[in-house]
């Protein structure tokens, strides 16, 4: 492949590759992100290759895997263009159908759409509420392009961003138009890209590097990664353009060494930006050099944070330093460098080709533009999705998340990862955007959001994030390392039904603590789920120490499983179904769960039947006395309830 | 070098361009708690003892005193009320896990900590690094190294490196303040110790 050499040489590439593709041309797309690819959608691939062949298409059909689509809960997702027909949950034994009906009658197979409430079918992806209230300008893109070719960006006006700024914007320029975007750091601490870059360019030293962090860690949050997988020439192409207006010649990715996918498409898509002269010397002819590196990581949340991952870059252990010359100015072996997070360096293409005022023009006044989130947790409609700054909450989680799945009520929303906090229902009408999340004790992090109900206990909420940031902390720094471990045996013990009287007032205590005298933001931030939950449930906290009660019915040893005698209709079904044993009784005979034997799974109240309700959980108070063995159920009488 | 006057405490001090908050507090006789510093070692800023309070404008902050360098007109306050509830707390949370060490117990004292809120789970190394530090940067061996993370963090000595280095070194242990690397190195070297016949 001869190399581009300038933007004229691209955009003639672009119409060669529209030239050769027919957009009248059957195309089955098949998400093959990391939530579909869980699901099987390799097989189902392979079932399309198989069967298209088998019916004679493959000449008059095209197969593309693409990246991933976001509606995860769904998956494996199928459009079929031109048409643009959505099928979700499709399956390889659904293939031949599909390609019967759709492929050769051009019919729907409606069992494979989208049902709404009122059990109307939804044909095409975007009119499906999940996607309806979404502005996917960065994240959208994924679902036309095979990762693995450059052409389908290319296709997609790929790289004409990179064309317009090497062929006839100055630095300066782009600097400019990045600062005026007021495009703020998607990574979590929403610091402006522009400053950030202008400050690199502005430091002494060469030579000066620039940095993708995709070292997202955060428990259920993989946006970063869904979008390096999905879509690794936009990163690429915003990288390049950042090093152009920075003035740096070498770049690095800082990736997950557990995220394969992303790696291998990146690996694939530096060497054919290489093979079309988009990376290495004189880039489009522009005179620029540039070349990137792909440093993978040996899985440590805390090399996400900026010193750490430099300092991991530079073959040292990746461990936070202190910083009161800021890695913009002395990173990488003390060069200027800027890093910035994927999601950020995907956005900067779109506000060159559209402008800074189109992207200004989405969002709030402090945050523009759009975030990705992870929506997970008790929420019917899990995946990942873009929208504008600003919509709340409550939107995302009602009309876009679809609500709580099992008619459970909405207790609260995490935001921000680990470090960042709980929202509860009262605030759930806040703004996704960097400062009103600040404001109420939260942060947009990188843009996990963990949606919890009724049944979930927020001090045991508060113990889960502790007990990963204690394994997590590097340890150097004595807040961070004695603190989490203390304020994560003190959540133990109030878990357990131990907590002493005092225990919350200390938490706090050492919460403000590492909060203020940590080295690094992991330490700094790392008390939030703590602060966060104690701040909104305190009763919850309260309950647990003062009563050895659990509210939610999570913490194992402040609960009991019982069996009203009254209710009993000695079915025998919680009786085979426990695993320990621990369930008397027999035909005819009440059944009686020996306390000292359960181990509280809840398996006998997930099999009761609910007509008969006799399983019940208790919490804070203390179990009635077993009815002596042998006692004879009361049957039920029809009709009586 | 350049001259520069800052207020520490409401005494004025003089020190040069390039110095750190701590070496010119200590240089005018003010006391900053620090059990990670040492004058031959590039500051780590670990301990997080020495954080004292600046004022620039209307805007107070901590900060690392070992490491953020003096500036013109800066005012610092080593002891003020958010300083002080951080080093309490800090000692407190080393109390728990070093009962036995001296130089904490003498800052614990001098902040008025007699006893810890927390279990005490003895350790001997409170993980101050300055062995490890001394190893790699003076004597560019690293025979000893941090191995782990957050509380499963260890000093280590690495045997392949130790065992040629160390014997004619062993510079790092004066600088040792709970003498627990002396001790374990010489628990190593025990005659008719070996390793040889046990089963790990």
């Amino acid at each position: 492949m001869p190399r581009l050499k300038s933007a004229t040489d691209l955009e003639a590439r672009r119409q060669e590759i529209l030239a050769r593709r027919d957009p009248k041309r059957p195309c089955v797309t098949i998400c093959s992100g990391t939530g579909c690819h869980a699901y099987g959608s390799e097989k189902v691939a392979q079932a399309f290759a198989a069967e298209i062949g088998k019916n004679g298409l493959k000449e008059k059909v095209d197969i593309r895997r693409t990246g991933c689509h976001g509606y995860c809960e769904r998956g494996t997702i199928v459009v079929i263009f031109p048409q643009e027909i959505c099928y979700l949950r499709v399956k390889p034994e659904d293939v031949p159908e599909i390609i019967e009906t759709t492929l050769v009658k051009g019919e729907v197979v409606e069992r494979l759409l989208y049902e709404g409430e009122d059990a109307q079918k939804i044909i095409h992806e975007g009119d499906i509420p999940f996607y309806k209230h979404q502005s996917r300008i960065v994240f959208g893109p994924n679902r036309f392009i095979d990762p693995k070719s450059i052409d389908d960006y290319i296709a997609r006006g790929g790289y004409a961003a990179l064309a317009k700024v090497l062929s006839g914007m100055t630095p300066e320029a782009v600097l400019a138009e990045v600062k005026k975007a007021n495009l703020r750091g998607r990574g979590g601490g929403g610091f402006p890209a522009g400053t950030k870059w202008e400050t690199t360019r502005n430091a002494p030293g060469e030579p000066k590097y620039v940095i993708v962090n995709a070292d997202e860690g955060d428990p259920g949050a993989y946006m970063d990664r869904s979008l390096l997988e999905g879509n690794p020439h936009s990163v690429l192409e915003g990288l390049t353009i950042g090093a152009y207006a920075i003035g740096a010649s070498q770049g690095f990715v800082y990736v997950r060494q557990e995220y394969p996918l992303a790696v291998e498409n990146l690996n694939a898509a530096l060497e054919q930006a290489r093979d079309y002269g988009l990376l290495g010397k004189n880039i489009l002819g522009s005179g620029f050099d540039f070349d990137v590196m792909v440093h993978r990581g040996a899985g440590a949340f805390v090399s996400g944070e900026s010193s750490a991952l430099m300092t991991a870059i530079e073959g040292r252990v990746g461990e936070p330093r202190p910083k009161y010359i800021r890695t913009a100015i002395s990173g990488i072996w003390g060069k200027p460098s800027n890093l910035n997070n994927v999601e950020t360096w995907a956005t900067v293409p779109l506000i060159i080709d559209k402008g800074a005022d189109w992207f200004s023009g989405i969002g709030t006044k402090g945050s523009k533009g759009t975030k990705i989130f992870s929506l997970v947790g008790k929420v019917n409609n899990t995946g990942l999705v873009e929208v504008a700054m600003g919509m709340t909450l409550r939107e995302i989680i009602y009309d876009i998340g679809g609500g709580i799945p099992g008619g459970k009520k909405f207790k609260a929303v995490q935001t921000g990862g680990p470090s960042g906090g709980v929202i509860p229902e009262s605030l759930i009408n806040t703004p996704v955007d960097f400062d009103e999340l600040n404001k109420v004790g939260s942060m947009m992090g990188s843009g996990g959001m963990i949606v919890m109900d009724e049944d979930n206990c927020m001090v045991d909420v508060a113990r889960y994030f502790l007990n990963f940031l204690s394994e997590e902390s590097c340890g150097q720094c004595v807040p961070c390392r004695e603190g989490i471990y203390q304020m994560l045996k003190i959540l133990n013990r109030i878990c357990a039904g131990q907590g002493r009287s005092g225990d919350i007032e200390l938490l706090e205590e050492i919460a403000e603590v590492v909060r203020d005298a940590s080295l690094c933001a992991l330490g700094a931030t790392a008390p939030n789920p703590v602060l966060s939950t104690i701040k909104y449930f305190r009763d919850e906290y309260q309950a647990h120490v003062e009563e050895r009660r659990c509210p939610a019915g999570v913490c194992k040893e402040l609960i009991s499983y019982y069996i009203d005698p009254k209710k009993c209709q000695a079915c025998l079904l919680c009786l085979r179904n426990c695993p320990v044993e621990a369930i008397s009784g027999g035909k005819n005979l009440v059944h009686v769960i020996d306390q000292d034997k359960c181990t509280k799974c809840g398996a006998c109240l997930e099999v009761c039947p609910t007509r008969f309700g006799a399983v019940v959980k208790l919490s804070g108070v203390p179990v009635p006395e077993a009815v002596s063995a042998g006692t004879e159920v009361k049957r039920k009488t029809r009709g009586e309830k | 070098m350049s001259k520069l006057s800052l207020t520490i405490n409401n005494h004025k001090v003089t020190t040069e361009e390039g110095t750190s908050i701590l070496e010119a507090a200590r240089s005018a006789g003010i006391d900053i708690p620090t059990l990670c510093y040492h004058e031959k070692l590039a500051p780590r800023g670990a301990c997080r003892l020495c954080l004292v309070e600046i004022t620039k404008g209307q805007r107070k902050r901590l900060v690392t005193s070992c490491v953020y360098l003096a500036e013109e007109g800066l005012k610092i306050e080593t002891e003020s009320e958010p300083v002080v509830r951080i080093r309490k707390m800090l000692l407190e949370l080393m109390l728990a896990s070093s009962p036995g060490v001296k130089a904490i117990q003498d800052y614990a004292r001098r902040y008025g900590i007699t006893r810890s809120r927390f279990d005490i789970e003895p350790d001997f190394c409170i993980l101050c690094g300055l062995c490890v530090r001394y190893c790699n940067e003076v004597k560019g061996k690293n025979a000893i190294g941090f191995v782990g993370r957050g509380t499963n963090r260890k000093v280590m000595f690495f045997p392949d490196i130790a065992a040629e280095e160390c014997p004619k070194c062993g510079e790092c242990f004066p600088l040792c303040p709970t003498g627990v690397i002396p001790s374990n190195y010489a628990l190593a070297k025990l005659p008719h110790f070996t390793y040889d016949n046990i089963r790990l």
